[in-house]
């Protein structure tokens, strides 16, 4: 195990920040920490790079205490959401700053250099300033910087949320990419669950200052631990005193009005609710319906072809049923967002 | 600075408020400000430059500018270690009574010069606090330089500060965890990534200061003794000219001094608001 | 005070608050603050020794020696007839001044935020030029036009106008620069608004505009009466210093020290001081009050 993170304790005045968070980050993956703003994934990760110092608990890096450890000598590297590039020094001189720092001989320093650089494709921009790159630009330097210094474990917090959406999604698949190339054990923090669910080997979902679920991102998004992971990683809804995600409702048509929703019909399975079909909206491919039942509103997404055999339409009586074998998780007592 | 859309905007009829305002304005800084300084200037080269040489013939005059010079450049080295100093402080780490602290470093500025010089003449007096015992080890501070230098000293006390500090708080730290987190100690971070991030608000620090430190009057006055070419600055030499009626010469330094000070000033302000990356003066 | 170069009260004012304390709910600010190590506790250490010699033991000295006579001693030195004289004539005066710089400061900075007109940038050299020049330099440069042989035919040497002058000259900076970047930040959307509704330019003006410059008015003009009380080089040769006429509380304080009576100086002084406090204090109150409003 590459991180070791034992009962750690961290608050900010009266804010508790982490509540005794114990977890391992297996080496050479890449991992997410994935979770809602100030749920504590950042502080848990600069814990980790030395930037904070926890009030209880240890932390070990590649086998060694690092607890005590200042930052510096950590030899972890950190990627900062804003890039926290050196704006006074060119692209290559803030690359070679670890090594510079190290007196490491010119020449191998150069050498280093132009390695990272080529492989961030940032070699023709080796003499421009900070200020003269677009924002995933400033971003890859920042992730060359930090390679320079071989650092036993890539830190990066929420690295893409300061980009716009496209170059966040290419930065995506291009960090997967490296990572494959460059197996260093990297933490990566995320509130952006596509994210972690499209790049991570294993994702570590933290709320609260507590860790939710563990896991790949298969396990966590059909197998959740509870309520809040399951809403966290994908859509919703709630039928009948569980959380179920909308695709995964069965839609049966009932012939004749609706009748009493209330009674059960006859041969209907354990945990079917009747209700009538309020409003339909069509989003690409999808059909996204919203049946009103006795309890509540419910989601439900079905597919364009689907809806059309259903003739599902605004007024139709309808029975639903969660899925066979689909993902459930009991609903929690307040109203669950139903996120359609 | 102004919006020129604003302009374009206002109606017909408020025109005439618009010219009458920049009319006043116009008039009462010609009135207070433009017209006196000019007939100063008109003053100090009435003889042409046959003023200036004669009063820099005299020794006294001599002396005086260099003990101001001298005076300001120490003033500036002191004031500027300090002021970084404490602004590190004041921005990056917490302490107790730190808003205390805060609100009394501008504590020289609304203090008068003259309460100024008597504080430091109660304590490092001959009679003083601490000047008693000073004195005996040998080191004279009132009636003497190192009381000029410390009477300068407290008045430019915060003009360093007030420049750093509001640059320290907006570029934040994440540059400097940059470095830490690559292995830097904290001194290669201040003088790698930090240094150069103030570098501006530094300057602009010491260019304000010298300005003041070149043109301290009251407080100089009362601790210095005005002993003519021993403890006796530029300033303190254009009042004791004037009143011994050699007006030409106390013209002349009069306009060195008012020279050098406006030109810092306007130097800071052209700068400020040309330069993209420093802090704009109107902002 | 003499040569108040850059007392930029706009700048103080907004942006020497010390950074703000994470309340508990949000976490760590991205400027620290860390808490204080070894090496920067021996830091402030010594910066708080230099400044304690430098400014707070000789300002404390003043209030003790003040108190040393008690309270008796103090009322006497400052009833005495001709500080009393001196003491009126300064608040009185400063106050004056700081009406009129109300007014003028903020028609200044209003001209100079929303106009826009050839020479604009000499006019800002102009509201500089006070901030810059010695404060002795400043005695003749008023001298020169208001004085005995001043083109005018206006001669206010020695006598109390003189006072009003200089004190009206070194305090112009103040209310200008602190409202001036207030002002250049304004939304215009505000105004607009009310124009909308129906609301005249000055109407606007009023309710608009002036509320939300109050801060920044009343910031300059602390910063301008504290100024103005705490003159001396600009009045030596322009005032004459004439007892129970032109006599302003800081050639007091001077007279007392030179005549080798350092209780009755501190007297003074402590006045001064205590009024100098107090306009600190103000303008910390009105900064938060800003920062309150958001």
């Amino acid at each position: 195990m590459s991180i070791e993170i034992r009962n750690v304790r961290k608050t900010f005045g009266d804010f508790v920040a982490l509540d005794d968070v114990s977890v391992s980050v297996p080496t050479g993956r890449l991992t997410a920490l994935l979770g809602p703003s100030g749920g504590g994934k950042s502080t848990l990760l600069r814990v980790v790079a030395g930037l904070e110092q926890p009030d209880a608990g240890t932390v070990e890096i590649e086998g060694r205490d690092a607890t005590n450890l200042p930052a510096r000598r950590r030899n972890v590297g950190f990627v900062f959401q804003h890039y926290a590039a050196f704006k006074h020094l060119s692209v290559a001189r803030n690359v070679a700053f670890g090594l510079e720092i190290r007196r490491t001989p010119k020449a191998e320093t150069a050498e280093r250099v132009d390695e990272l650089l080529r492989l961030v494709h940032l070699e023709s921009f080796a003499h421009r300033l900070p200020s003269q790159l677009s924002g995933g630009q400033r971003q890859r330097m920042a992730l060359a910087r930090a390679l320079a210094i071989r650092p036993s474990v890539l830190l990066l917090d929420e690295p893409f949320g300061a980009l716009d959406a496209k170059v966040r999604k290419e930065l995506r698949d291009w960090l997967r990419r490296l990572h494959d190339e460059i197996p260093v054990t990297t933490v990566f923090v995320t509130h952006d669950q596509e994210e972690a669910l499209e790049v991570a080997d294993e994702i570590v979902v933290v709320n609260e200052g507590r860790i939710e679920q563990v896991g790949t991102p298969d396990d966590l998004y059909d197998r959740p631990a509870n309520d809040f992971v399951m809403g966290f990683l994908g859509p919703v809804t709630r039928l009948g005193g569980v959380l179920v995600r909308p695709h995964d409702v069965a839609v049966e048509v009932l012939a004749g009005d609706a009748g009493d929703t209330d009674q059960p019909a006859d041969g209907a399975a354990p945990g079917s609710v009747r209700g009538v079909v309020s409003r339909t909206t069509r989003v690409g491919f999808e059909v996204r319906a919203e049946v009103t039942t006795a309890d509540e509103v419910v989601s439900v997404v079905v597919t364009r072809a689907e809806a059309r055999t259903l003739g599902l339409e605004a007024g139709v009586a309808v029975r639903l049923t969660p899925a066979e074998g689909a993902p459930t998780a009991a609903a929690p007592r307040e109203e669950a967002v139903g996120v359609g | 600075m102004a919006d020129t859309s604003t302009v374009a905007r206002t109606a017909d009829g408020s025109r005439g408020v618009r010219y009458g305002l920049r009319a006043l304005v116009v008039v009462y800084l010609v009135l207070l400000v433009g017209w006196p300084v000019s007939l100063v200037v008109r003053g100090a080269f009435a003889d042409g430059l046959e003023t200036l040489r004669t009063a820099l013939s005299d020794p006294s005059v001599v002396f005086a500018l260099q003990l101001t010079a001298s005076v300001a450049v120490q003033v500036v080295v002191l004031n500027t270690l300090f002021g970084v100093g404490i602004s590190l402080l004041l921005v990056r780490y917490d302490f107790p009574g730190k808003s205390l602290l805060n609100a009394l470093l501008d504590l020289p500025l609304s203090v008068s010069p003259i309460v100024v010089g008597l504080s430091l003449v109660l304590v490092y007096g001959k009679d003083g606090w601490f000047g008693g015992t000073l004195e005996s080890a040998g080191m004279q501070v009132i009636f003497a330089p190192p009381g000029i230098v410390l009477a300068t000293a407290f008045v430019c006390l915060p003009l360093v500060i007030r420049e750093v500090v509001p640059v320290l708080t907006e570029i934040g730290t994440d540059e400097e965890l940059a470095a830490t987190s690559l292995g830097a100690t904290w001194f290669q971070t201040f003088r790698r990534i930090t240094l150069p991030a103030i570098r501006w608000a530094v300057v602009y620090g010491v260019v304000l200061t010298l300005a003041r430190a070149l043109g301290e009057f009251g407080a100089v006055k009362v601790v210095s003794g005005n002993f003519e070419g021993r403890t006796q600055t530029s300033t303190l030499l254009v009042e004791q000219r004037y009143q011994d009626f050699e007006q030409g010469t106390a013209f002349a330094v009069a306009f060195l001094l008012a020279s050098v000070s406006v030109a810092c000033i306007v130097a800071v302000t052209f700068l400020r608001s040309d330069s993209p990356s420093s802090p704009k003066a109107t902002s | 005070m003499t040569s108040t170069v850059a007392e930029r009260p706009g700048r103080a004012a907004r942006e020497r608050r010390p950074a703000p304390a994470a309340p508990g709910r949000r976490r760590r600010t991205p400027n620290g603050p860390y808490r204080l190590t070894a090496a920067s506790g021996l830091g402030l250490g010594v910066s708080l020794l230099w400044f304690s010699a430098l400014a707070l033991i000789p300002l404390v000295a003043v209030l003790v020696e003040t108190s040393a006579g008690g309270w008796p001693a103090f009322v006497a030195a400052v009833t005495q007839p001709q500080t009393a004289a001196a003491l009126t004539l300064t608040v009185t005066q400063a106050l004056a001044v700081t009406a009129v710089n109300v007014v003028m400061g903020t028609v200044i900075a209003w001209v100079l935020v929303r106009d826009r007109f050839p020479g604009k940038r000499l006019v800002e050299v102009l509201i500089d030029i006070p901030f810059a020049l010695p404060t002795i330099v400043a005695g003749l440069v008023l001298l020169a036009l208001y004085g005995p042989s001043g083109p005018l035919g206006v001669d206010v040497a020695n006598t109390r106008a003189a006072v009003f002058l200089a004190f009206l000259f070194v305090t112009l900076p103040f209310v200008v620069r602190s409202v001036q970047p207030v002002l250049a930040e304004l939304d215009r959307d505000v105004e607009e608004a009310a124009a909308s509704l129906g609301a005249s330019r000055f109407t606007t003006f009023r309710r608009v505009v002036l509320p939300a410059l109050a801060p920044a008015i009343t910031a300059g003009a602390a910063l301008s009466f504290a100024r103005a009380i705490s003159e001396y080089g600009a009045l030596v040769l322009l005032s004459g210093n004439l007892p129970m006429r032109t006599e302003v509380g800081s050639v007091r304080i001077l007279s007392y020290l030179e005549n080798g009576q350092p209780a009755q100086a501190a007297a003074v002084a402590s006045v001064l001081l205590l009024v100098s406090l107090l306009v600190i204090a103000t303008i910390q109150l009105v900064q938060r009050r800003v920062a309150r409003r958001g």
